[in-house]
């Protein structure tokens, strides 16, 4: 017979839900789903130690635990804050996050370029979601923001590290998917720089995966660079025989022509598995692939053309006009696009 | 005048060396902790002691010392931080340099009570000086037996190590500490786990102040409850205090906990006075990263008590009108100082240091320092100070180390007490470039600000 499972209760923004012990509060939210998901530039399911970092997911914690019911003092990263029985979380529910998050993300946003006319990640950057879900619509910074050459990094990749937020995802995948360190952080505090070692290139089969990783444009695939944009291109799930890696991806085509390879994401858009770099850059032809069916777009994503992001929350915020206060900016967007 | 118990034999001739030092009593603490006391002794005399870390937080080092998890067969660690940087401080190095074995005694206490068998102290790599005085200072004692294998036929086995830091204000921040010690970019871990479950090489770890360590040796000699009886309170013992800025006479105090502020400031003991005859401004009790205090709130706390160094007299009235102990990088301000310039000059600091890391001080740090500079050279408009306040509100609390808290509070406090100079450095755009404000109104005894 087996051992009964022992789950936490979780209650974030009032909706309980039973987790595994050690989960975190931020997964805790993604397995119920919807709008009190916080969201994370940083943290990634598939890189260990990644998150933390980029402070977009804090919540607060408003009772610890069953056993010790007091709250934690400060606004704590959901991606590394691990659940305990009886916790009680508020995301949107608390005007103190939702301010804290709008805070974040002009932080983010007051040394990015704002280049989304002319960058390839629009369409799919967390960065453009961010803002446009959690943020002002004017900035009040007006200063100038630190500018970088492009760099290539290898053949296939380029680096524009005026768009970078610095959330250590692509240091990660460096670290974790291949053997010797040459990817890395230089210099300190908003002139920090990702760097290769001493301009090395990066060779190894899977640094490809750099580029799905980054949650904005600043690790481009030199091979797509500039083809199309991607709310052009349909996605298409296909996979093939690859010796090194799962060969499960999803194929942009624009008419017949596949234009770009990239890892399957999921709905957080993260990939389920990392791929090799012969699957994302050498194998373009759609006769390398099998082709399953058509990848399953969010129907609110912007590839799905002309459906936007609607907000659409627990009941306890309509009722409450604390709260409505504090996200009055994104109901009056949902308004908006009826 | 006030005991002094590590600067007691400061001015004899030859202390930083070991015989001299031993002459004068050292090593007694080993001896008597090593001989006649178990480890758990010693950590119940420091939790008797009530003595509380002198780095900035002031948590009590007992109860550090007692979070201390001792699973069986892994190594503990004892990391002394000897990586001061808060502009203002500069008492561990002035420890450092005359009495390096009051540190090393203290390193020995403390390790046997953790039962560490390694330590390592992490000194700032610009004190290279410091860095050689302490490594003579362990070889000496090496020499006598006071380290290495079965110290003085007691069977109990220490190395102690130096390690340079690569002069990041950072490092000061007990993980990043830990990860720079490792041979890593010195970027603040993400606690929990903290440094007492797992911290160097993910081994159970204690990180302690210099002055925090050097003050372990007379309370083993006098006995815990013997040092409880300097201070007031919860504040026991004596503190180090760096004396800088306007006054008569800089340097290195140790004091009492509970001197009256006033005291510290004026007697002939002390400071001396404000120099040159002018008039006090302000007050930074605790290193640059503590709250400014408005010169109405130095003497008197918001409800009319005595304001005393002690760590709760100085918080007295919160972040509203109180301040902190911190490292006890006393900064005074005369009349003359700008305060616009000086908040800037702080800022600068923290955006230089910022690890970079997480976002809302890796870019807020910077911004509030390009808003203030707009402010001091006379281009500043009036929406620029609740810009700026609202600005080092979103970074306080929000980020993943002190750093970020560090930057804002002392933006807060500059701004919540000396506004109206703000605001004249705003309007007054030409005058704010070629003299300074002045004494602010809260200058005489007024009544108390109220936020």
């Amino acid at each position: 017979m087996a051992e009964e499972e022992v789950k936490f209760r979780v209650t974030i923004d009032g909706i309980p839900v039973d987790v595994a012990p050690g989960t975190s509060i931020l997964n805790a939210a993604r397995q119920i789903g919807g709008d009190i998901v916080p969201p994370a530039m940083c943290y990634y399911s598939k890189l260990e130690d990644s998150g933390g970092k980029c402070r977009t997911c804090l919540v607060k914690v408003s009772k610890g635990s069953e056993k010790d019911p007091r709250p934690m003092p400060k606004l704590v990263a959901s991606c590394r804050t691990t659940v305990m029985d009886g916790m009680e979380v508020q995301n949107i529910t608390s005007p103190e996050v939702v301010d804290a998050r709008k805070g974040v993300v002009e932080f983010l946003l007051i040394n990015h370029p704002l280049d989304c006319p002319v960058c390839d990640q629009a369409g799919e950057c967390k960065l453009q979601d961010l803002g446009y879900e959690h943020g002002a619509d004017q900035t009040r910074y007006e200063f100038g923001r630190r500018t970088f050459e492009r760099i290539d990094i290898g053949d296939k990749i380029q680096l524009h590290m005026n768009r970078c937020i610095l959330c250590y995802r692509c240091v990660y995948v460096a670290n974790q998917l291949t053997n010797k360190r040459e990817h890395g952080i230089m210099y300190r505090g908003d002139h920090s720089e990702i760097s290769t070692y001493i301009e090395e290139a990066l060779d190894n089969d899977f640094i490809g995966n750099v580029i799905d990783v980054c949650p904005v444009g600043a690790l481009t695939d030199k091979t797509f660079r500039f083809k199309n944009r991607v709310w052009f291109t349909k996605p298409v799930d296909a996979h093939r025989d690859c010796p090194s890696c799962s060969g499960k991806v999803t194929l942009w085509y624009k008419g017949a022509d596949v234009l770009r390879v990239t890892g399957r994401k999921d709905e957080f858009g993260e990939v389920e598995d990392f791929i090799c770099n012969t699957c994302r850059f050498e194998t373009k032809q759609t006769s390398d692939w099998i082709v399953e069916e058509p990848t399953q777009v969010d129907k609110e994503s912007v590839i799905n053309s002309n459906h936007y992001y609607n907000f659409n929350p627990p009941a306890v915020i309509k009722e409450n006009p604390a709260l409505q206060e504090a996200n009055a900016e994104q109901l009056a967007r949902t308004e908006k696009l009826k | 005048m006030g005991r002094k118990l590590l600067l007691e034999h400061i001015d004899v001739p030859g202390i930083n060396t070991f015989d001299v030092y031993r002459q004068q009593g050292g090593y007694r603490a080993v001896e008597k902790a090593l001989k006649t006391m178990s480890p758990e002794d010693v950590v119940e005399e420091v939790k008797k002691s009530g003595l509380r870390g002198r780095g900035g937080a002031g948590f009590p080092t007992g109860m550090k010392w007692g979070f201390l998890a001792k699973p069986e067969g892994v190594a503990r660690y004892l990391v002394c931080n000897g990586d001061e940087s808060e502009p203002g401080t500069f008492k561990d190095r002035y420890l450092m340099t005359h009495i390096p074995h009051a540190l090393i005694e203290g390193m020995i206490v403390s390790s046997f009570a953790l039962g560490a068998n390694t330590s390592y102290i992490y000194i700032r790599g610009e004190m290279m000086p410091q860095i050689r005085i302490v490594e003579k200072a362990i070889a000496e004692a090496k020499a006598a037996g006071f380290l290495g294998k079965n110290i003085l036929g007691t069977g109990y086995d220490l190395e102690i190590y130096v390690q340079p830091g690569g002069g990041a204000y950072i490092c000061g921040e007990e993980t990043a500490l830990l990860e720079s010690l490792e041979g890593k970019r010195g970027n603040p871990r993400i606690k929990p786990p903290f440094p007492a479950i797992a911290g160097l090489y993910g081994c159970p770890t204690v990180v302690n102040n210099v002055e925090s360590i050097a003050a372990t040796v007379p309370i083993i000699n006098d006995g815990g409850e013997e040092y409880a009886k300097i201070g007031i309170e919860r504040s026991t013992g004596t503190k180090l205090i760096s004396a800088s800025g306007n006054i008569v006479r800089p340097g290195v105090y140790e004091i009492d906990l509970g001197l009256p502020v006033e005291e510290f400031i004026y007697s002939d003991e002390y400071c001396g006075g404000i120099a040159n005859g002018k008039k006090l401004k302000a007050l930074v009790p605790g290193g640059s990263s503590v709250p400014i205090l408005p010169a109405n709130l130095v003497s008197k706390t918001i409800n009319g008590n005595a304001r005393l160094m002690t760590y709760e007299s100085l918080a007295d009235g919160g972040f509203a009108t109180g301040s902190s102990m911190g490292s006890g990088g006393f900064i005074v301000f005369d009349e003359d100082q700008c305060i616009v310039r000086n908040t800037w000059n702080f800022a600068r600091f923290y955006h230089h240091e910022s690890c970079g890391q997480c976002s809302p001080c890796r870019e807020g740090t910077g911004w509030m320092e390009k808003i203030l500079h707009k402010i001091e050279i006379g281009r500043g408009s009036i929406e620029d100070i609740d810009l700026l306040w609202d600005v080092q509100r979103r970074i306080e609390g929000n980020t993943i180390c002190p750093l970020g808290d560090a930057a804002a509070w002392p933006v807060a406090a500059a701004i919540r007490h000396f506004r109206d100079e703000f605001e004249w450095h705003i309007t007054h755009p030409k005058e704010a470039l070629s003299r300074n404000y002045g004494l602010a109104r809260y200058a005489d005894p007024i009544a108390p600000v109220v936020q």
